[in-house]
């Protein structure tokens, strides 16, 4: 059995381990732990590698007892053993290979010698051939036991010559002398390969050498490996003491460390918790790394990553800790100013999008601004094209449902018309390209004019006043047109939610506010400083108020702002477009003032705006406006620029027109004389069908006054009898009603009252009045145009709408054709040769306050004078004369009323506007 | 010739007015002009742009002689000249006309000459455009006056 298992491991080891080939210095799989491929050739560097065991610490007495009871010390160990034993095992196998061939040569030796003796038969007393291996060998003794049997059995020699002649012994002899000489060389290999084989075995025999050498190379190279390396190791027993520590910067000395525990050596933070974790581990007993920061006086703060590991003994009983720490304070201060760097990096790149997204907005935001502004302009021609055909198609025959679906048709696009010029008005104020005018008006007037517009629309039992305080100046300079436009907004607002009571506007001089101390005041403080100061400044609060539904405390903060309304229900109800109170704020905004907004639910609200203006004084008048305002100056009672209240009763159902959107007020509160047979006034558009009956009722008190048109910028206003024309052939009423208004206005301070009342009238009078119409159906109209094409248009258009008319061709005829009949109205171009349209009507105008063409005389115009009679007659009207503009622009407007004209038409003249016209001025 | 064409005719002035408004060339005024021609009138479109040319023409004509001229700083005759043009332009809604002659009575406003010139040519331009394109409308229409005439005994 043994012989076969050695023969086993044998056949084993040839094929895995190949001993001879093994360096001799190379211990078996035991050595494979180092991980050395060439230990012999790392030999020579450890041996330059100084190891200074003096700067460790190493308690050398506990490190074998740590080794004989630890495990890992003991499979130390048996590792070592096991490694002798291979070698051991290596050493017996090739010995006894050894053995084996020589065992077999020796039998081949002996087997020869005994082939020898049998053939030659020797005697017993024969010399001993093979005296050298007698001693050492008992198998030799047998062999020799052997050899003598077989000496018995064979005797045969063979030898040629006959037997005992002395060639045969001669021969013989030789023979046996030659295997003798061979024998003996056998015998001398045979005890060299012995002596060498003896020689080997001598070489094998000290492990113990050879572990301590191989353990000597293992602690080299822990030395080589561990001896730079910024580590702390070290073993802790069951309560952590230290019973061993390594450590390449050692700041205190073995005994200071050795037999105490963290806690006893070090103080600061992360100690404990050093401690907290070893003794987790332990009781765990499962190894774990972790980063602790120690805070100590003797190192400062550095940051460990410590690893610990549990260790046992033979019987599996934890008996302490294995510890392993590497300072990585700076990777740790590394890794925190990375992960900031990261972080801060993330904050960046997330405020960065943030910003983009904002960018981004904003540009959309300004694209689609732009393109609001684009599109509503684009919008509005052809929505003007749409509702001017509608009109155009109203005004054919149609059938009563038809007419119904087509006025909803026209008011809807008004509707829509009205919207887009909000957007167009709003895209303007913010996008700053809307300037305004400083332009001379009187407050009182506007005030006055508003309140009639929104009277003449007004389809409610509501009562409108206007208040203005004494001190408010009789004339200030600021954009008239704006300021109507809010005053109008806020009005019809004001109307709108509100169902009974009254609405009302005051004006009162207040000192600066504080919003405005700090700014530098509007861009028409800066004119002024540039004008030398001839004007001061005064801030004039105006207050809309009304006794409406009110407004909740909630809605109040986003009621200025766009597509906003108080709520949802409100927008459904009341309709709008939610645009008008943002484009008051910013219109205010933009002249320098505020808007602001007090209001109680069911009680009312009260928008309140704050402007400042310039007070012109009065030789102030600027050098173009000269002619006009001497003509204003010359018409204008004192007492009615002064005048502080105004109130429009409700007047239900009779004012307003029943056909197609309107311009300006129909609203015209004219004295009507109760005697007197009742005349459909100038300036109410009544459709003698529907509303002869009560116009004729109305009978109007005082402010015979007549407004131009809502463009009309008012500082020219003369809100006289002059300006009153009637209809019908022009020819005068009899008793003239500017007597009237004048004794009423007559007092300053007065109060004056516009009341409008409805008396029931006889049958008769209107009857009477119906002929009447009749007779005046013929309006004579006068076209003063250059252009042949324009002419032909307007013409056209005129004859569809029933009116016949003359033409003239610049200013110069126009003044002959006023001269030589009566018009009810005539059409102005503005830009003509000769004389241009604003000249004609200065003229026109100069004659009807003098009563004579001197002034037309002196600019050059040939007219054949004219009886003085006719002339007064002429005199008393005022013809209404229509400019007619081809750049709708403010400047150009605002020249056209200081010229006289009552009203004007932009270009290009369409079917629409000359209707809205031929309404307003005439009948 | 058949009159069968009917149809297509109108469907054909259609497309073009169409495609005249949306480059701009005309706009709303001159449906207003067609909405003026009634039986009382039935030429009255084309009465009315025959006369605009005739007088652009002699405006145009007069314009370019001023500017031609090398002693010329009458830029107020250029002026009213234009307003003529911008006027009647805007009357028979020849929009784009109307437009470049705005521009071009800027420059005069401004005593630019260069800038005169070169809006003369883009009125020159304009115009001759607008000139053909109402030249095949009123073509398309007499056509379809024809076909709508053509009448079948039963």
């Amino acid at each position: 059995m043994v012989c076969e298992m050695e023969t086993d491991q044998i056949e084993e080891m040839e094929v895995e381990v190949l001993s001879s080939m093994w360096p001799e210095d190379v211990g078996t799989e035991a050595d494979k732990q180092f991980n050395v491929e060439k230990p012999a050739g790392d030999l020579d560097t450890l041996k330059e590698v100084e190891i200074k065991d003096k700067t460790t610490f190493a308690d050398l007495k506990r490190l074998p007892e740590l080794m004989n009871t630890t495990q890992q010390g003991s499979s130390q160990l048996t590792n070592l053993v096991k490694q002798w034993e291979y070698m051991q095992d290596n050493a017996a196998r090739l010995l006894r290979e050894e053995l084996k061939n020589l065992n077999r040569q020796r039998e081949e030796a002996e087997a020869k010698e005994l082939k020898i003796i049998e053939e030659y038969k020797f005697e017993s007393n024969e010399p001993e051939n093979l005296p050298v291996l007698d001693e050492t060998s008992d198998l030799f003794l047998k062999f020799r036991q052997k050899k003598r049997d077989a000496l018995l059995d064979s005797k045969k020699i063979e030898i040629d010559e006959v037997f005992d002649t002395v060639a045969y012994w001669k021969q013989k002899a030789l023979r046996l002398e030659k295997m003798l000489e061979a024998s003996t060389e056998r015998e001398r290999r045979l005890i060299e390969k012995l002596n060498e084989s003896l020689r080997t075995m001598e070489s094998h025999q000290a492990p113990v050498e050879e572990l301590t050498q191989s353990l000597k190379r293992a602690e080299g190279f822990l030395h080589f490996i561990l001896q730079s390396a910024p580590i702390v190791m070290g073993h802790q027993d069951k309560d952590l003491r230290y019973l061993f520590i390594y450590n390449k910067y050692p700041s205190l000395r073995e005994q200071d460390i050795l037999g105490k525990t963290d806690v006893e050596i070090f103080k600061g933070s992360g100690v404990k918790e050093s401690q907290d974790f070893k003794r987790e581990v332990l009781e765990k007993g499962k190894a774990s790394k972790r980063e602790i920061t120690f805070t100590t006086e003797l190192f400062g703060s550095k940051t460990f990553l410590i690893y610990v590991e549990p260790v046992y003994n033979k019987a599996r009983e934890k008996i302490g800790i294995n510890y392993m720490g590497m300072e990585v304070t700076d990777q740790v201060v590394k890794r925190e100013r990375m992960a900031k760097l990261r972080e801060d990096n993330a904050v960046r790149k997330a405020m960065e999008s943030e910003l983009n997204k904002t960018i981004h907005i904003t540009e959309e935001t300004m694209r689609a601004k732009q393109m609001l502004a684009t599109m509503s302009h684009e919008i509005r021609s052809p929505l003007s094209g749409v509702v001017g055909m509608a009109e155009i198609l109203s005004t054919t025959r149609l059938d009563k449902e038809q007419r119904q679906l087509l006025n909803v048709m026209i008011s809807s696009g008004d509707l829509v018309l009205q919207l887009i010029n909000d957007i167009l008005d709003l895209s303007k104020v913010e996008s700053g390209v809307m300037r305004l005018e400083a332009t001379k008006f009187r407050p009182r007037e506007v005030v006055k004019h508003v309140l009639q517009t929104a009277a003449a629309s007004l389809k409610k039992a509501l009562t409108l006043e206007g208040r203005i305080a004494d001190d408010v100046p009789i004339e200030v300079v600021g954009d008239v047109l704006r300021i109507r436009q809010i005053l109008t907004n806020l009005i019809s607002n004001a109307i709108k939610f509100t169902h009974e009571g009254k609405v009302g506007i005051k004006l009162q001089v207040i000192s600066e506010p504080s919003f405005a101390s700090h700014n530098a005041l509007t861009a028409d403080n800066e004119e002024q400083e540039q004008n030398g100061l001839t004007e001061t400044s005064v801030w004039i609060c105006c207050d809309v108020y009304d006794t409406g539904i009110g407004i909740p405390e909630n809605a109040l903060p986003c009621l200025f702002k766009k597509y906003m309304q108080a709520s949802a229900d409100h927008a459904r109800k009341y309709g709008g477009t939610g645009l008008g109170l943002a484009i008051c704020k910013q219109l205010v905004e933009l002249m320098g003032g505020q808007l602001t907004v007090t209001s109680q639910v069911n009680e009312g609200s009260t928008f309140t705006f704050i402007l400042p203006y310039k007070v012109a004084t009065s030789d102030d008048y600027s050098d173009d406006q000269d002619e006009f305002s001497d003509m204003a100056d010359h018409h204008s009672e004192p007492d009615d620029t002064t005048e502080g209240y105004f109130q429009f009763k409700p007047l239900l159902g009779s004012i307003y027109s029943n056909g197609g959107p309107v311009i300006g007020n129909n609203f015209l509160p004219h004295k009507v004389l109760v005697s007197s047979p009742i005349k459909l006034i100038n300036g109410f558009v009544t459709e003698p069908s529907n509303n002869i009956g009560q116009s004729e009722m109305v009978q109007v008190e005082n402010g015979s006054y007549m407004d131009e048109s809502r463009h009309e910028t008012s500082s020219d206003h003369c809100p006289e009898s002059a300006h009153q024309y009637q209809n019908g052939n022009g020819r005068c009423l009899p008793k003239e009603s500017e007597s009237c208004s004048s004794s009423q206005a007559s007092s300053e301070g007065v109060t004056l009252e516009m009341e409008t009342e409805l008396t029931v009238s006889s049958h008769r009078e209107e009857e009477k009045a119906e002929t009447d119409l009749k007779e005046t159906s013929k309006p004579k109209i006068l076209l003063v145009e250059d252009n042949k094409i324009n002419i032909m248009v307007a013409k056209s258009m005129m004859k569809q709408l029933g009116h016949t008319m003359d033409i003239a061709n610049n200013g110069v005829e126009a003044i002959k054709a006023v001269n030589h009949s009566s018009y009810d109205l005539v059409l102005m171009d503005v830009c003509m040769p000769v004389l241009d349209g604003l000249k004609a009507t200065r003229l026109i105008r100069s004659y009807e306050e003098s009563g004579n063409w001197n002034a037309a005389i002196e600019a050059g115009v040939d007219i054949k004078t004219m009886e003085n009679e006719k002339i007064r007659v002429h005199s008393t009207n005022r013809l209404p004369i229509i400019a007619m503009t081809a750049n709708t622009l403010a400047e150009s407007s605002e020249e056209c009323y200081a010229n006289g004209m009552d009203s004007f038409i932009s270009k290009p003249v369409t079917l629409q506007k000359l209707r809205e016209c031929l309404q307003q001025y005439l009948h | 010739m058949l009159g069968l064409g009917v149809d297509r005719l109108q469907a054909d002035i259609n497309r073009l007015l169409a495609s005249l408004f949306h480059q701009g060339v005309l706009d709303e005024q001159f449906l207003q002009l067609q909405q003026l021609q009634d039986d009382t009138s039935p030429n009255f479109v084309y009465d009315v742009i025959n006369i605009y040319f005739d007088e652009s023409e002699k405006l145009l004509r007069n314009l370019r002689l001023l500017l031609m001229d090398r002693e010329f700083s009458d830029f107020k005759k250029i002026g009213l000249h234009l307003n003529q043009l911008v006027g009647s332009s805007s009357s028979i809604g020849a929009r784009r006309v109307r437009n470049v002659c705005v521009a071009f009575r800027s420059a005069s406003e401004l005593n630019n000459r260069l800038g005169c010139l070169r809006g003369l040519e883009v009125v020159e331009h304009e115009y001759h455009y607008l000139k053909n394109m109402m030249h095949e409308l009123f073509q398309l229409e007499q056509q379809r006056l024809l076909a709508a005439g053509v009448r079948y005994p039963m």
